[in-house]
C-alpha cells in the first residue's frame, strides 16, 4: 500500500511497512549511515541516520523506524546535521588519526563521513584507545585502537559466516571486539574468510600484507619468481586500477606481472581444471561402486577450517584433493622446477587470489613437500593492485601476452568455480561427460546457480540417482543437516563460505560494487555458453599436461601430491 | 570440579539461553570463578558459542575468569562512593598490592575488583571483604585492615 509522506516540504511516496531510510533512498534522498548493513536487520546503534520527525521530541533513526502516514520528516535540518556531526566528532575523539599510514586510507567510511559532514577541527578531545595489535592470524590483522564498535563484524560473523568468532567484550570505555576469552585470532574459531574485513568501516580489521616480502624476493636475482592468479583477479585489478574490464584483460595482466619482475606467470585456473577433473573421477568411482558416502568439495579453505572445528564428523568425507591454488603451487614446485632445471627451493611462488583464507591455507599442515611449501606467499587482489601501482606500470600502454606453458589456460568451467554452485556444476558435468560423452541437461544445471543458500538437483546416472547439493554461505548448512538427519542422501556437496562464492571474496577491491559483481557473474556464465573448451576434459592443454608431464614424471605420476589431509581442530568454539 | 559443573548444568534445560546468567552465577558461586572449561561446557550445553558467553559475562562486573584470592576485596566506585572518595581507597589498595582491578596476587592470597554499586550509597565509600561490608572506609585504614586479615589467614 502506497501513501504520501512529507519530506523536506516535498511529498514523496512511501510503502507501508518499510523503514524511513528505504523510503528516502527510493526517492533519491541520501542520508549518511554507518552501522547499517544491507540485507541485515537494523540495530540503530550508531545514530548516524537520525532525522527529525515533526511531533517527536527526539530525533529518530531512519534505518529502524517504520514509516507512517502522518510523518513530516526533515532530513537535513540544522538540528539533524549538528547531531550527526557530533556523533562523528565523538567517534573521532579517541581515534588514532594515523590516516596516512592506515590500511583503509582511501576506502575508510569514517573518513568519508568526516569529510561529508565537513569536520575540519578536533573539537572533542578524549584519551586515545590503548593500542593493541593482533597479528597472530595468517590472514587478518586486528587493530583495536581503530575500532569504532559499530558491530558490523560481529553481526556478519554471526549471521552470515555462523562461526560466531567475534563479540563485544567488557563494557563502557573498555569495550572492544574480540574472540572467546579475549585471545588472539590464531587461537580462536575464526575461519579466516575475511567477511568481517569487508564489513569493517575503518582500518580496525584488514588483511595481513605480504607486499614487503614479495618485493624482497622480486629484488633477489638468484631466485626464480613465479606467480599464479585466479580467474577473478583480472577483473578485480581492472576495477582497482579504474579500467574497463574485458575478456582480454587477462593477457594484459600477464604482461603487467612480467614487467613487475615475475619470471613466469601461470593461471590458477589450470589447477582448478585439475581439481575438477580429479573430483569428477572420484565421484565417477563412487557412483560405480555405489558408495553411499557423500563427497564434500574441499576447495574453500574457510569451509575446511569450519568443518574441522564445528563438524569434525564429516572430515572422512571431505575430499582430500587440494584446492586449485595448492595444486598449481605444487605443480610449480615439482613440474616447472624439473622442466626448467632449477631446484624447488630456488623458486619463490606467489599466488594472487580474491580469497583471504588462502593466506591461511598456504600455511596449513600438509601443504608442504620435503620442507618446501607449495605456495610461498599469497596476495589478495588489493595487494597485487598496490604492487602494480608501486612499480608504476602504465596499463594503457601495454601489449597483451599469453601466460606461460604448460599452465597457460583454463576451461570456462574453471571460471565457473569462482561462483557458488559452479564447482559442483563443473564436477557433475565432467563426470557425466567422462561417462557418456555428452553433458547433462543445461536447464537442470542452471538450478544450481540461483535460489537461496541451499540448492539441490538430482542427475540420473544409469538409472541411479545422483544428488548434488550446493551450500551458498554457511547459513545453508543448517538445512543440509536437517535434510541429512531426515535420511536424505547426497553424493556431491559443495560448500562456499562467502555468500555467492569467491565473487564476494574478501580479497577483492572494496569498491567492487554489487552490480560489478553481477556483471562479472554474467560474463562467466556467458563465457561458459560460448566457449569451446567448457570442461576440463575437453581442454587440449590439460590433456597435454596430464599425458606429457604428470604421467611421465615418475615423482608425481601417482598424483599423491594433489592430496592433503584434515584433522579435528581444538579451538574454543 | 568436572562433576560439579555437570551437576549444576543438569538443573537447567539444555538448549535454552534464557537462564544463562543464573546458570553462570550458580557455577561461579560453587567454583569461585568461571573457568574456560566451565564456559566451554555451558556453551555445549545450551548451544551458544564460547565467544558469545564470554562477551556476555565480561559485560557484568560480577563474573570473574581467574580464581579469586583468599582475601577478596570489592570496592564500590558508584557515583555516591566516588564522591565520598572511593578513588583514594582504590589507589591505596593498588599501591599496597601492586595489582590492577580484577587481578589476583601470585600467592593467591589477595584479589580486588571494582564494582559500580553495592547498595550502601549513604555509607560510602563502601568496600566488602569476603562478602562482609565495611562502610566509611578511609585510605589510611587499608594497610591495617589488610595486614590483619592476612595474619588471620596465614595462621588459620
Amino acid at each position: 500500500m502506497l501513501f504520501t509522506i512529507q519530506v523536506n516540504n516535498k511529498k514523496i511516496k512511501a510503502e507501508k511497512g518499510e523503514t524511513i531510510l528505504s523510503a528516502l533512498n527510493r526517492n533519491g534522498i541520501k542520508i549518511p549511515t554507518l552501522c547499517r548493513m544491507k540485507d541485515f536487520s537494523p540495530t540503530g546503534a550508531c545514530r548516524m541516520c537520525v532525522v527529525e520527525v515533526e511531533g517527536r521530541d527526539r530525533l529518530v533513526t531512519a534505518c529502524s523506524q517504520p514509516v507512517e502516514e502522518w510523518m513530516k520528516i526533515k532530513t537535513h535540518s540544522p538540528r539533524v546535521i549538528t547531531a550527526r556531526k557530533t556523533i562523528v566528532e565523538l567517534l573521532l575523539s579517541n581515534h588514532p588519526d594515523d590516516c596516512l599510514y592506515c590500511d583503509k586510507k582511501l576506502n575508510c567510511e569514517l573518513q568519508r563521513l568526516a569529510e561529508e559532514l565537513n569536520i575540519r577541527e578536533r573539537r572533542i578531545k578524549a584519551r586515545k584507545i590503548k593500542p593493541r595489535l593482533d597479528q597472530s592470524s595468517p590472514a587478518i590483522v586486528r587493530e583495536l585502537s581503530k575500532c569504532i564498535l559499530c558491530g558490523r563484524c560481529v553481526r556478519v560473523c554471526e549471521e552470515v559466516v555462523t562461526a560466531n568468532s567475534l563479540d563485544f567484550i567488557r563494557k563502557g570505555s573498555l569495550t572492544h571486539v574480540g574472540p572467546a576469552m579475549d585471545r588472539d585470532f590464531n587461537f580462536s574459531s575464526c575461519i579466516h574468510c575475511g567477511q568481517c574485513v569487508m564489513m569493517c568501516p575503518t582500518g580496525a580489521l584488514h588483511e595481513k600484507h605480504n607486499i614487503a616480502e614479495v618485493q624482497d624476493f622480486l629484488n633477489n636475482t638468484e631466485i626464480v619468481k613465479v606467480i599464479q592468479y585466479s580467474p577473478l583477479v583480472a577483473s578485480g585489478i581492472a576495477e582497482e586500477l579504474g579500467i574497463r574490464f574485458n575478456r582480454d584483460f587477462d593477457r594484459i595482466l600477464n604482461s603487467m606481472l612480467r614487467r613487475i619482475g615475475f619470471d613466469k606467470v601461470f593461471l590458477t585456473g589450470t589447477g582448478t581444471d585439475i581439481c575438477i577433473y580429479e573430483l569428477a573421477e572420484q565421484l565417477g568411482r563412487n557412483i560405480e561402486k555405489g558408495d553411499v558416502k557423500p563427497l564434500y568439495i574441499s576447495a574453500c579453505p574457510a569451509w575446511v577450517k569450519f568443518a574441522e572445528q564445528f563438524i569434525p564428523g564429516i572430515l572422512t568425507n571431505l575430499s582430500t584433493i587440494k584446492s586449485p591454488q595448492q595444486i598449481t603451487g605444487v605443480l610449480i614446485k615439482t613440474l616447472i622446477a624439473d622442466q626448467a632445471g632449477i631446484k624447488p627451493e630456488k623458486i619463490f611462488s606467489v599466488s594472487a587470489t580474491p580469497c583471504m583464507a588462502m593466506k591461511f591455507e598456504a600455511r596449513r599442515d600438509g601443504m608442504m613437500r620435503k620442507g618446501i611449501s607449495d605456495v610461498d606467499s599469497v596476495m589478495t587482489v588489493r595487494e597485487l593492485a598496490r604492487l602494480i601501482r608501486l612499480y608504476g606500470i602504465d596499463v594503457s600502454n601495454i601489449e597483451p601476452e599469453p601466460a606461460d606453458e604448460p599452465m597457460a589456460g583454463r576451461s570456462s568451467a574453471a571460471s565457473l568455480a569462482e561462483v557458488s554452485g559452479g564447482m559442483a556444476e563443473a564436477v557433475i558435468r565432467t563426470t557425466h561427460f567422462l561417462k557418456y560423452g555428452i553433458e547433462p541437461d543445461k536447464q537442470l544445471m542452471k538450478r544450481l546457480r540461483t535460489g537461496g543458500s541451499f540448492r539441490e538437483i538430482t542427475v540420473m546416472f544409469e538409472g541411479k540417482e545422483v544428488s548434488v547439493a550446493v551450500i551458498d554461505s554457511l547459513t545453508g548448512l543448517a538445512k543440509l543437516k536437517a535434510l541429512v538427519d531426515a535420511g536424505k542422501h547426497y553424493d556431491l556437496i559443495e560448500v562456499m563460505t562467502c555468500p555467492g562464492g569467491c565473487i564476494n571474496g574478501a580479497g577483492l577491491p572494496f569498491s567492487f560494487s554489487g552490480s560489478d559483481r553481477k556483471n562479472r557473474v554474467k560474463m562467466i556464465y556467458q563465457a561458459d555458453e560460448v566457449d569451446a573448451v567448457n570442461l576440463p576434459c575437453k581442454s587440449p592443454l590439460l590433456n597435454n599436461l596430464y599425458n606429457k608431464f604428470i604421467n611421465e614424471n615418475k615423482e608425481i605420476a601417482d598424483k599423491k601430491i594433489f592430496h592433503t589431509h584434515f584433522e579435528k581442530r581444538n579451538v574454543l568454539l | 570440579m568436572n562433576t560439579e559443573i555437570d551437576s549444576i548444568l543438569k538443573k537447567y534445560k539444555p538448549g535454552r539461553r534464557d537462564e544463562l546468567i543464573p546458570l553462570m552465577q550458580e557455577i561461579q558461586d560453587v567454583n569461585g570463578h568461571l573457568s574456560e572449561e566451565a564456559i566451554v561446557k555451558i556453551g555445549n550445553y545450551i548451544g551458544l558459542s564460547t565467544t558469545k558467553i564470554y562477551g556476555l559475562a565480561t559485560f557484568y562486573d560480577q563474573f570473574r575468569f581467574i580464581p579469586a584470592g583468599k582475601i577478596r576485596v570489592t570496592v564500590c566506585n558508584g557515583t555516591s562512593c566516588f564522591l565520598n572518595g572511593s578513588k583514594a581507597v582504590i589507589n591505596a589498595i593498588r599501591e599496597l598490592t601492586g595489582l590492577q582491578p580484577g587481578q589476583t596476587a601470585r600467592d593467591g592470597i589477595f584479589s580486588y575488583e571494582i564494582v559500580t554499586c553495592m547498595g550502601g550509597c549513604n555509607n560510602g565509600p563502601v568496600i566488602s571483604i569476603n562478602d562482609e561490608y565495611y562502610p566509611y572506609v578511609k585510605p589510611e585504614q587499608i594497610p591495617e585492615l589488610l595486614n590483619k586479615l592476612k595474619f588471620i589467614i596465614e595462621n588459620d
